[in-house]
């Protein structure tokens, strides 16, 4: 995408759906928050969290719209994008099973689920399988503790969980795991 | 502008809307029950309700952390008069059968029935979690007819800035963050700050693994935090707040993004607040999933949309914060605890807890433990009460190990201290800290080396990477760690440890650095044996 088609796009924050400069009607999502936070260079984090929801994960092409729109340096904005965990820059897959591996999840056997579901599916923890059909990632403490261990599969969380019954699931939704 | 709230006309609808039907059926829809199952309850039980006509005898009322997660999902049938009776692990069919049972034959299901009579409930004293399981976290309404806002109303109309700081004094209520500084100090120093704008910044940042107790104010009592924050940003001269909430925190973003909106609306927030002249304007600011942001430098940081990398203090925020102005930063549990001060006095809460530690703590217990789950006990209860008369002791003929508190910032405490009461001197006495709440038992089972090994993982990832000593350090102090844990440790690996535990501790820039060494140097001083076991295994093998 050009430079002036970038600058032109975050000017334009008020058209109509349907009509983006960018040619991908998806910034007009990330325009409307920018445009909530008055164009604001502290609301880049926000501008990030809503444009990873539109697109999935941050590509080199939304740093730098999301740079010119506020202003600030892509360096800047890269450093801020790269610093926090929460932000990917590579495409999620199919599905997604996140465990959480805070203390009382470690403590129940977390790190066995872990390991488990990293060697069925060729998966490195934090990575997204080479076919595309699972991204394995861990979290650090989803805050429900007297349910460990505690796995998120494609948003269900489910509580008390063991390798077998997690395989069980991730089988279920994306087959195969040898 | 709209008419402020009529705090006590709603509160009067309020109580009259209770005795509009015979039941009401309170369910738990907090995330721990949520997750297992509650959802589909609450929606059984109301689809229930409306297709058999059951409107004018029951009411359902989706409530907050009712505290026994390990038993959820929880629900309550509360006859018009008293009468209540809890139910534990509850389905879709079972909550359909209790409410037909109740209102149709009178008659409770024992076999399901949970019993409210065991130290759980009974050795539990709720201030700050008072409202869970009894108001609708997404009603004001609700709120409003258990005392809400009428801290705020009395702190506007019948007290001076000065008096809220002296009354919080009086109180002498510490920073439940994990440090605990006295918080009329901070609020004073805000106060006494030069210049017209002034920030308090909420610090809903709970990144230690095993807490979870300010994301259950958060999404369970909203307005409470509001209210809080309203009083401390009135007795300190501050016109605008943040509540800086984690990312991973869906629905306490929701909660607070919509109680925010309707107190504006309510002119409980904005501009005159209820018709006085005080204006305080609040947003929330979302984490990304980094656990430094929690120390307050790097969390004002982060409000401003940069790295979460902390600096040096001095200037402390209240002298140069936010965008350079004096800033206030108080943890959510501290600041839930403001409206009940204000309420009922500082010395009403300074009865409560111990001399140095007072009021109450909120516990998330989890771990090797019968009765997991959020649990509030005045400060000084006995660590002893707390695993084994709430928490029900370790289940499955287990023996009790260690309690971790301070999640990776604190320490294991032994058996041997089981007596120790649970404030901020003696915890830090015994190598540990009060931290923000988290506490996991940990039964025989678990190899301590391997415990501290999960903690300096943790703060290897989540250090920012600022200064050398975290920076580097924990990842040798890791490398260590895993070689033991491995069984190819040596004499010499542990002595490196031990030294670079006292150089990280000393020379790192901010607290996630100074306190990473704590879980390897607590296990050191309590277990050693099993550390020296496991390089007397390869010496052994040769």
């Amino acid at each position: 995408m050009s430079d002036t088609t970038t600058r032109r796009a975050a000017e334009t924050s008020g058209r109509q759906q349907g009509d983006h400069p960018s040619g991908d009607n998806r910034f007009e999502l990330v325009d409307k928050q920018l445009k909530r936070g008055r164009y604001s260079q502290d609301q880049l984090i926000e501008t990030l969290h809503v444009a990873q929801d539109v697109f999935g994960n941050l590509s080199e092409d939304i740093l730098v719209y999301v740079a010119r729109a506020l202003r600030l340096p892509p360096s800047m904005v890269y450093g801020v994008a790269t610093f926090y965990e929460l932000f990917t820059f590579d495409p999620p897959g199919d599905h997604s099973c996140t465990v959480c591996t805070g203390t009382a999840c470690f403590v129940k056997g977390a790190d066995d689920i872990v390991q488990g579901v990293s060697e069925a599916y060729d998966v490195p923890a934090g990575e997204t399988a080479a076919d595309g059909s699972l991204t394995l990632k861990t979290a650090r403490c989803l805050g429900s503790c007297g349910l460990a261990p505690v796995v998120v599969f494609d948003g269900e969380v489910l509580s008390h969980q063991n390798t077998e019954s997690t395989l069980e699931l991730v089988a279920a939704a994306v087959g195969g795991g040898s | 502008m709209a008419a402020p709230i009529d705090l006590h006309e709603v509160s009067e609808r309020e109580r009259e809307a209770r005795f509009r039907t015979r039941w009401r059926v309170k369910a738990c829809g907090s995330t721990a029950c949520i997750s297992a199952g509650a959802g589909a309850v609450i929606n059984a039980v109301e689809d229930m309700v409306e297709r058999e006509d059951m409107q004018l005898e029951v009411q359902v009322i989706p409530t907050g952390c009712m505290g026994l997660c390990s038993a959820g999902p929880l629900m309550r049938m509360m006859r018009r008069g008293g009468q209540e009776t809890d139910y534990q692990k509850v389905t879709p069919e079972l909550s359909r059968e209790i409410v037909r049972s109740h209102v149709i034959n009178e008659e409770p299901l024992p076999e399901h029935q949970l019993d409210t009579g065991i130290p759980f409930f009974t050795s539990q004293e709720r201030i700050v979690l008072a409202n869970g399981g009894i108001i609708n976290p997404d009603r004001i309404e609700s709120y409003v007819a258990h005392g809400g806002y009428s801290a705020l109303e009395k702190a506007l109309t019948t007290m001076k800035p000065k008096a809220v700081i002296d009354e919080i004094r009086t109180a002498g209520i510490r920073g439940r963050g994990g440090a605990g500084y006295p918080v009329a100090s901070k609020w004073s120093l805000l106060s006494a700050a030069a210049g017209d704008t002034k920030y308090v910044v909420a610090n809903g940042d709970e990144g230690d693994p095993g807490a979870y107790m300010d994301r259950t104010i958060m999404e369970d009592d909203p307005h409470r935090l509001i209210e809080g924050i309203a009083i401390a940003a009135y007795a300190t001269g501050a016109s605008d707040a943040y509540i800086y909430v984690r990312a991973e925190y869906p629905r306490a973003i929701e909660r607070l993004d919509r109680a925010i909106r309707v107190a504006r609306r309510n002119r409980l927030l904005g501009r005159r607040i209820l018709d006085t002249k005080f204006s305080l304007n609040v947003e929330i600011r979302i984490g990304a999933g980094a656990f430094v942001c929690g120390e307050e430098t790097a969390l004002m940081a982060s409000i401003e949309g940069r790295r979460g990398t902390p600096r040096l203090r001095p200037p402390y925020p209240t002298d140069s914060g936010l965008w350079g102005h004096p800033t206030m930063i108080n943890n959510v549990e501290t600041l839930a605890n403001i409206a009940p001060i204000i309420n009922n006095g500082g010395e009403w809460f300074a009865s409560i807890g111990t001399a140095k530690s007072t009021g109450t703590k909120v516990f998330a217990l989890a771990g090797d433990i019968t009765n997991t789950g959020l649990i509030e006990v005045p400060m000084g209860t006995p660590l002893r009460d707390i695993v084994e008369k709430i928490g029900g002791g370790v289940p499955d003929g287990g023996t009790f190990k260690a309690a971790q508190t301070g999640g990776p910032s604190g320490g294991c405490i032994p058996s041997k201290f089981l007596d120790t009461p649970v404030d901020y001197e003696s915890l830090r006495e015994l190598g540990s800290i009060m931290g923000s709440g988290g506490l996991i038992v940990m039964d025989d089972s678990q190899s301590m080396p391997d415990v501290a090994k999960f903690f300096m993982e943790f703060s290897m990832d989540e250090s920012c990477g600022k200064c050398t000593p975290c920076r580097a350090g924990t990842v040798q102090m890791h490398n260590i760690l895993q070689r033991i844990v491995d069984g190819h440790g040596t004499r010499g690996d542990l002595r490196d440890l031990e030294h670079l535990c006292t150089v990280v501790r000393d020379t790192s820039l901010c607290g996630l650095g100074q306190a990473a060494p704590n879980p390897v140097l607590s296990t050191l001083q309590y277990f050693r044996s099993e550390y020296e076991a496991l390089l007397a295994k390869e010496v052994a093998h040769g």
